[in-house]
């Protein structure tokens, strides 16, 4: 037996395009291109709309249907983990996150972490500015007295978590409204950075 | 002196349950529509914590569309202008006027027609008055000295007068077979039973044909989506763009209550109105031979909730529809209106004149 998919593959390279575009965009014109040399005629019963009309009304009435159904059992508190649509009442309910989603930085507490400037030499964007400082403590080299991050500059490109030799700062804090009312309030201290 | 204050407390019920079932519609379409493409809808309207399910979204609707600005424009027709959402508004509901909600109620030995307006040429009553609607629309369009608006007016016109002889046709079968206009007299005889008592004798089950042609012809009288072209919300632009405010709102209430109405009137002429299956004026009687007695109350009540159930099952339908189909082009449009329901709906009337005659 032969294997549909590829039967369909062979099919559509009969109108692979040299000159065409790549990737995705050139599957996308084959398959135009097939749909443009194998149009047929609609028959008397398809051109009445009919057929269309009931099978696209059985689909949104089965929708229409499993969903209310779902609803009203979860009004007495049946089958709570089969949902009935797709929504995610955002505020107060969030999405998954992916675990390695980059979200807002935060700083690591450890009292030896060292302004090595990696981060801010790394920074694309240059939002991120450091100031050494002289620890008390002659045995650690230095610390950093500030580190300002401007998160109205950053890209969320994650270098600097890359880059760091001492896994001070990350991005896993799974915070996602970062939206303030102007700039000054988007400039992260290091206070605010290690709060969360 | 009664029977004026009987009238009187009939056609307000009437009227108080219609227009808020129209009320009620806002919300129902938003929760249907949301429901059907795997949504929750709008849930976040409260008074006191209390959301009701987004219920009070309507009334918030309302509270903004009351508080907005009336805005005329210059070189309108403001007489006309004003005057257009009132004349759509109360075409539609006047109609209601002649639908019977339940059957014939016996209170202290006085026999009551639940029916506003014992009207024994109804069902030409409210087709009237369904024309009538055209004349919102055009006045809209013709009075906003606007192109886009004067367009939309005369595309409504033109698909209203192309699909009102589609439905106008359509129930002539039914006319026919059940030889009368009056409707509770249709309802009446829609009690019948045919094939040794199975089958209640209802419009849809003797004029197939003529249910669904009036199905379509009602979806493009009622203006929605399908058959949206005169309104065309966001796009195309229809006949009330110069409208803002309350009498937006109420170009909105009409369509509506016109859906109402359709689904009313679809419920009355081909499912048996208030008619209840195997119900008769004293109580069940089943083909298979069972008998339950009813005295006349249970029974007429009984009658409109059947009604009403039928209506809702109508709307529900309507909503389906309009949630599920895309647009029409405007020559699809009046293709399908002039060139396939008219011709179906004469050679409707043809073959049940003929099969008529032939039974008898």
């Amino acid at each position: 037996m032969e294997n549909p998919t590829e039967k369909r593959r062979a099919e559509l390279e009969k109108y692979f395009d040299p000159k065409g575009s790549f990737g995705l965009l050139r599957v996308s014109q084959m398959k135009r291109a097939w749909k443009q040399t194998n149009r047929r005629e609609l028959n008397f019963w398809e051109n009445t709309y009919l057929p269309m009309l009931f099978s696209g009304i059985a689909l949104t009435s089965k929708h229409f249907f499993y969903n209310v159904f779902f609803h009203i059992l979860h009004l007495f508190g049946i089958a709570k983990g089969t949902k009935g649509a797709v929504t995610y009442q955002y505020p107060e309910q969030q999405r998954p996150l992916a675990s390695r989603l980059r979200t807002r930085h935060r700083l690591t507490k450890r009292e030896d972490g060292s302004p090595c400037m990696m981060c801010e030499t790394v920074c694309p964007a240059r939002c991120i500015e450091i100031t050494a400082a002289e620890h008390p403590d002659p045995n650690i080299e230095k610390y950093p007295a500030e580190f300002v991050l401007d998160l109205g500059k950053c890209v969320y490109c994650g270098f600097c978590v890359e880059v760091c030799p001492e896994d001070a700062i990350r991005m896993d804090t799974k915070i996602l409204n970062i939206a303030e009312y102007d700039r000054e309030s988007m400039i992260y201290n290091k206070k605010r950075l290690m709060e969360s | 002196m009664n029977d004026i204050l009987l009238k009187f407390i009939l056609s307000a019920g009437t009227l108080f349950i219609m227009f808020n079932i129209a009320g009620l519609l806002t919300w129902v379409e938003r929760k249907q529509s949301a429901v059907m493409q795997d949504r929750i809808g709008a849930n976040r309207a409260s008074i006191f914590g209390f959301k009701a399910m987004g219920m009070f979204h309507a009334l918030a609707d309302v509270l903004k569309m009351l508080s907005k600005e009336e805005f005329i424009p210059e070189g309108a027709n403001k007489f006309l202008f004003n005057l257009a959402p009132y004349l759509s508004v109360t075409f539609a509901l006047v109609g209601f006027a002649a639908i019977p909600i339940g059957g014939e109620l016996i209170l202290n030995g006085h026999s009551i027609q639940l029916q506003a307006a014992n009207l024994n040429i109804a069902l030409i009553f409210i087709f009237a008055m369904m024309s009538m609607g055209v004349y919102g629309v055009v006045l809209a369009g013709f009075s906003s000295n606007n192109n886009y608006a004067f367009l939309g007016g005369m595309r409504g016109a033109a698909q209203m007068i192309a699909y009102e002889i589609t439905m106008g046709a359509a129930i002539m079968g039914v006319i026919m077979v059940f030889n009368t206009l009056d409707l509770q007299a249709l309802d009446v005889a829609q009690g019948a039973y045919m094939f040794g008592g199975w089958v209640p004798k209802w419009g849809l089950f003797v004029q197939p044909v003529a249910f669904f042609l009036f199905l379509t012809a009602a979806t493009a009288e009622t203006k929605r989506t399908p058959f949206d072209l005169p309104e065309g919300e966001s796009e195309i632009i229809g006949y009330f763009v110069e409208y803002s405010g309350m009498k937006f709102g109420m170009f909105f209430l009409a369509d509506l209550v016109e859906t109402v109405l359709v689904a009313a009137l679809m419920a009355t002429l081909f499912c048996g109105g208030w008619q209840v299956p195997y119900l008769h004026a004293d109580g069940f009687y089943f083909p298979w031979g069972g008998h339950i007695a009813l005295a006349n109350l249970p029974v007429v009540i009984l009658g409109v909730l059947s009604f009403f159930t039928k209506v809702a099952f109508f709307i529900w339908l309507l909503m389906a529809v309009r949630w599920t189909l895309p647009r029409f082009r405007y020559d699809q449009l009046m293709n399908l209106g002039w060139k396939i329901l008219l011709p179906i709906s004469l050679i409707n009337i043809a073959i049940t004149a003929i099969v008529i005659t032939l039974l008898g």
